[in-house]
């Protein structure tokens, strides 16, 4: 009893806490907290983000399918749509697809198929299908969902019979990781490149803002195109994956190095720091405690604002052909299946992936957008 | 004014000389030289072609010499328009791209347009009518327009037209245009198919443009001379006009210069999927075959094309600020 | 608190302005009452925070978007006696247009922000005429050179056609002046129009508004927190703590005879010619201006006071007292006024 005379107080007290905020007592990180919150699009973002990391660390339990198991029964065949009331009205309880006749064309002798009504393959969550190892490590068979009898593919397949719904699924990992990498190495360069620049000031500053300033002034695209059209043919797919992460990130770093050097310039000259020096604050202290804190919410935007950039990038470049290659997958390699009109002609689902990017780059920039109305809580 | 000016253009030069290096050593990245790409291209149509051809064809284009003697030669050349030969085309590079260029600067002219006329009053209504109906419209199409990328609406669009249309947005022309002389009908019907490129290249830059200028004018709009203003009993809509939408274009306009080098760096994507006749296909082909007198050269034009077109951009913004003008 | 004047040009009643912190309203300024007289000049005296220029932008209805005026009359006077609630005429629209810049003018603390830079001087001064007169360009044109002339910009015809970064601080704020004026309003208010200038640029500003008001005839609300321009400018005062008019009155009784403990704590806090001699010490006022979101109860002043009398002040809204035209609000002031 005395714990709850204890607890229930101060409960009431942080929730009335809560309802009146006090802006004039918050720190710094709680009112952009507050700012981040009432941003919804990034609150929506934040959860989309986490759902793709989810999908990417545990691809092989949420696909039905390994990404390279061919189903020949099912040749560029249509997305499956899942049901839970047959053609005559019956409801089933579980959801489940119809099953599928393969016919050949008379005319063009084309293999063609049919949904058959007669037949139903019901869904099953935690199924059991093709064994993998869960995060590397774990032994294990089980499925987010499967069929009892039959198959199923969620996006339809592609020409040579791969689950698209599968291999989109696995292919979050090579897209989030270049993006991921990317942004790192543009990161560190950024960071340190601006940072010297800020630093040393003077002909080094001049000299490297005058190099960005070039950089920026040529169109990229077709630069990471010719790069990566210059990496030998006959590099392994690992090899690539890093030249083309690389490539990525060396045009990209060009912004941060920016907000670092004009951040660094400006704050130096803060009355809050030269307080601090007066005070005989050390200068790892000074960098740490003051420098520090007063711009790394803007770095962390130009980060996030870097992401979906190297996202695309790395898109177009893997469609055209010139970046990623299988059996590397990422979601512009499985988009380069999709580059004729013929083939999106005879099967539009191979665009699916596409949506998956649309999808990561929307919730990039609704976070990104968010953390850029929080960065700097003291505006209106 | 005029130091500015003189400042900026010796900044220009230098910039293109470097581009120039850049697009030379990417020339020299790919791996073989020309000597070698003949010497296999004559084997395979059945010439015997000794090293010791080879060599001497080396010595013959100059390709034994050191790097920068062989980029000053293409430097030279390259400043009259010789580019050297295109070896998938088997033609002059500049005649190849003289060819095409004329198109891609159309589509990347009517794109600027384009881009410009619709943000700004989309922009400016997104600004004074903040988190209304219009505005969160405006807003949402902004963030889809920034996340798809060119290629795929490109894609969806011609499956669209492809199934529902039954007509191809590819190309330039229709069938029975494409080989006929000019007139008005064909001018007309090369601007309906410069639409689908034009929406495809702009969109993104668009949605940019909207955010950049919305943004820029509720700057503008918290100003102290917008308060002055009304307080001398100017009305919304005639204050609104003349100051802060001026002021507001001064960053939008600062920033031609980048989406010109935006657009002209989605173009070739843009063109290949579109299958347009005009130097993207041209570009990717060339990389894709490592023709790489051909994209060499097609860099460094891309490169001067958005070098001359920031300057222009930057003397605009002069001519638009007195406070620059006043220095 | 309302003072007696006689057909005042302005009179602002129980005004309340209240600021929308999402969804919840935090009150701004509190009942606050005053009247200008005609060519009459009452300085609005407070330190920053205390709710002085919110209350100037909220009598021309230019008040931020967040912040509202929830209750009150702002009633502009025509000389023959008719009134326009100013109040009720909404942020936009022809009503509340034809009177800013008209009828009231206003100068601002920042001269540097106060003009577009990219527009002439000229431009933005004739506009005003041409807007509410419907004059053509030439003839506002000529009115915007007489008027720079009047308010002592060298070369005002050559004037009209420079930027404001070709100004200085002072010549803008004159400028800025010029365009207040250019269209004769009966009352300018000034919002702290010389803090940013240097102390003899200070000097000439206030001479100039001095003589414009003679020669023009306009009542100026002049809103400082500087007691030593009230002493040079002001025919009448009026102090304002923390959104409230706390004292009131003619400028030389309100110097002389300050009542409210902080007007006198303002005063004692003034350095003045010969302190040292005389061994006085500046007396700087302890404690600091109550935030917004903490505003005390009862008497707001109480926590800073050297005289509140607790439990009395904190609980309760102090009574108001007043002895002819001074008008104070402080369970003191009758002491202090006698019977």
């Amino acid at each position: 009893m005395k714990l709850g005379g204890i607890l229930l107080p101060t409960f009431f007290r942080g929730k009335r806490a809560e309802k009146i905020r006090r802006p004039d007592l918050a720190s710094q990180w709680q009112l952009m907290w507050w700012k981040f919150r009432k941003h919804k699009l990034a609150m929506v973002g934040m959860v989309l983000l986490g759902i793709f990391v989810f999908m990417a660390l545990f691809a092989e339990f949420i696909s039905p399918y390994p990404p390279y198991d061919r189903n020949p029964a099912y040749v560029a065949g249509a997305p499956m749509g899942i049901r839970f009331f047959e053609e005559d009205g019956t409801f089933h309880m579980q959801p489940f697809v119809y099953g599928n006749k393969a016919q050949r064309d008379p005319i063009t002798l084309r293999m063609k198929f049919a949904t058959d009504t007669t037949q139903i393959w019901k869904l099953q969550l935690f199924s059991h299908g093709k064994p993998y190892r869960l995060l590397g490590i774990i032994p294990t068979d089980l499925h987010l969902f499967g069929t009892d009898k039959g198959f199923v593919h969620l996006f339809g397949t592609d020409f040579t019979g791969l689950d698209i719904f599968s291999r989109t699924v696995h292919a979050t990992r090579a897209s989030l990781g270049v993006a991921i990498i990317g942004v790192s190495v543009s990161f560190l360069l950024g960071a340190a490149i601006g940072g010297a620049a800020g630093y040393f000031g003077g002909a080094l500053d001049s000299f490297i803002m005058r190099f960005i300033e070039f950089i920026r002034s040529i169109p990229t695209l077709p630069l990471w195109l010719a790069l990566a059209a210059a990496l030998p043919r006959d590099w392994g797919p690992l090899a690539t994956y890093v030249a083309i992460t690389i490539i990525l990130s060396l045009l990209g770093w060009t912004w941060l190095a920016r907000t670092v050097r004009s951040k660094l310039l400006a704050t130096r000259k803060e009355d809050f720091v030269l307080s601090a020096r007066l005070s005989g604050c050390s200068d790892f202290r000074i960098i740490h405690r003051h420098l520090l804190p007063s711009f790394i919410s803007y770095l962390i935007v130009d980060v996030s604002i870097a992401f979906p950039e190297i996202l695309l990038a790395e898109t177009s470049l893997s469609f055209l052909g010139l970046g990623l290659r299988e059996p590397v997958e990422s979601w512009g390699v499985l988009l380069f299946a999709a580059q004729s009109i013929r083939a999106i002609d005879q099967a539009p689902w191979l665009m699916i992936p596409g949506i998956f990017v649309i999808v990561a780059v929307l919730a990039f920039n609704f976070v990104g957008d968010g953390l850029r109305d929080a960065a700097d809580p003291y505006a209106r | 004014m005029f130091s500015f000016l003189s400042r900026r253009i010796a900044y220009m030069f230098l910039t293109l000389l470097l581009v120039s290096l850049v697009s030379f050593l990417i020339i020299q990245a790919a791996p073989g030289d020309y000597a070698e790409i003949y010497a296999a291209q004559k084997a395979v149509t059945g010439a015997v072609i000794s090293q010791a051809d080879v060599q001497a064809l080396r010595v013959e284009l100059g390709l034994d010499q050191p790097w920068y003697v062989q980029y000053g030669r293409w430097l030279f050349k390259a400043v009259q328009g010789d580019f050297g030969l295109s070896w998938t085309w088997r033609r002059p590079v500049g005649e190849v791209i003289a060819e095409r260029m004329p198109l891609t600067l159309a589509i990347a002219f009517s794109t600027l347009l384009f881009m410009y006329a619709v943000s700004i009053p989309v922009g400016i209504y997104s600004a004074t009518h903040r988190y209304s109906f219009g505005d969160n419209v405006v807003t949402i199409l902004g963030y889809l327009g920034l996340a798809i990328p060119n290629f795929l609406l490109a894609l969806v669009l011609m499956y669209l037209s492809q199934r529902y249309l039954s007509q191809s947005v590819g190309g330039l022309f229709s069938p029975r245009f494409a080989n006929a002389p000019w007139s008005v009908a064909k001018v007309i019907d090369m601007l309906q198919h410069l639409v689908v490129p034009v929406l495809v290249l702009g969109i993104s830059g668009t949605a940019f443009l909207i955010r950049a200028m919305r943004a820029a004018l509720l700057d503008e709009l918290d100003k102290m001379y917008v308060l002055s203003a009304k307080a001398s009993g100017l009305s919304p809509m005639q204050l609104l006009l003349r100051y802060p939408v001026r002021m507001a274009l001064n960053p939008i306009a600062s920033t031609l210069g980048w989406r010109l080098t935006y657009v002209i760096s989605g173009a070739p994507i843009v063109g290949y999927v579109l299958a347009l006749p005009d130097t993207g296909p041209l570009f990717l082909h060339a990389l894709l075959n490592q023709d790489m007198h051909l994209a060499g050269a097609m860099i460094f034009i891309y490169c001067a094309l958005t070098i001359i077109g920031t300057f222009l951009s930057d003397v605009l913004l002069v001519m638009l600020d007195p406070r620059i003008r006043l220095e | 608190m309302e003072p007696a004047v006689e057909n005042p040009v302005l009179s602002v009643k129980n005004l309340q302005i209240v600021l929308d912190n999402g969804g919840s309203y935090i009150q701004i300024t509190d009942d606050v009452s005053f009247s200008i007289g005609r060519g009459e000049v009452l300085a609005l005296v407070g330190e920053s925070g205390s709710g002085k220029s919110v209350t100037a932008l909220a009598l021309m209805q230019l008040l931020a978007q967040n912040l509202k005026i929830a209750h009150g009359e702002i009633l502009l006077r025509t000389q023959s006696g008719s009134s326009t609630d100013i109040a009720k005429l909404g942020t936009r629209g022809k009503a509340i247009e034809s009177i800013r810049g008209a009828r009231m003018g206003m100068i601002f603390q920042e001269p540097m922000s106060s003009f577009s830079p990219i527009h002439t001087i000229g431009a933005q001064i004739a506009e005003v005429v041409q807007v509410h007169e419907s004059a053509s360009r030439q003839v506002a044109r000529t009115r915007a050179s007489d008027l720079l002339a009047q308010v002592g910009i060298p070369d005002p015809v050559g004037a009209l056609d420079r930027y404001p970064a070709e100004f200085s601080g002072g010549m803008r704020q004159r400028a800025m002046i010029a365009r207040a004026l250019i269209c004769g309003p009966e009352l300018l208010i000034a919002d702290e129009p010389t803090t940013a200038l240097d102390v003899t640029i200070q000097g000439q500003i206030l001479e100039l508004l001095r003589n414009l008001k003679k020669n023009l005839g306009m009542a100026i609300l002049f809103i400082t927190h500087d007691l030593g321009i009230v002493a040079q400018m002001a025919d009448r005062v009026a102090v304002m703590y923390s959104g409230a008019i706390v004292e009131s009155g003619p400028v030389r009784e309100i110097f002389r005879n300050p009542t409210h403990p902080y007007t006198r704590a303002l005063l004692e806090a003034v350095p003045r010619l010969g302190d040292l001699d005389r061994g006085r010490r500046i007396q700087p006022i302890s404690g600091s201006m109550p935030n917004i979101y903490a505003v005390p109860s009862g008497c707001r002043f109480h926590p800073r006071c050297p005289v509140a009398q607790l439990p009395r002040c904190s609980d309760f809204a102090p009574p108001v007292f007043s002895k002819g035209e001074h008008l104070v609000a402080c369970i003191h002031g009758e002491k202090a006024f006698g019977p």
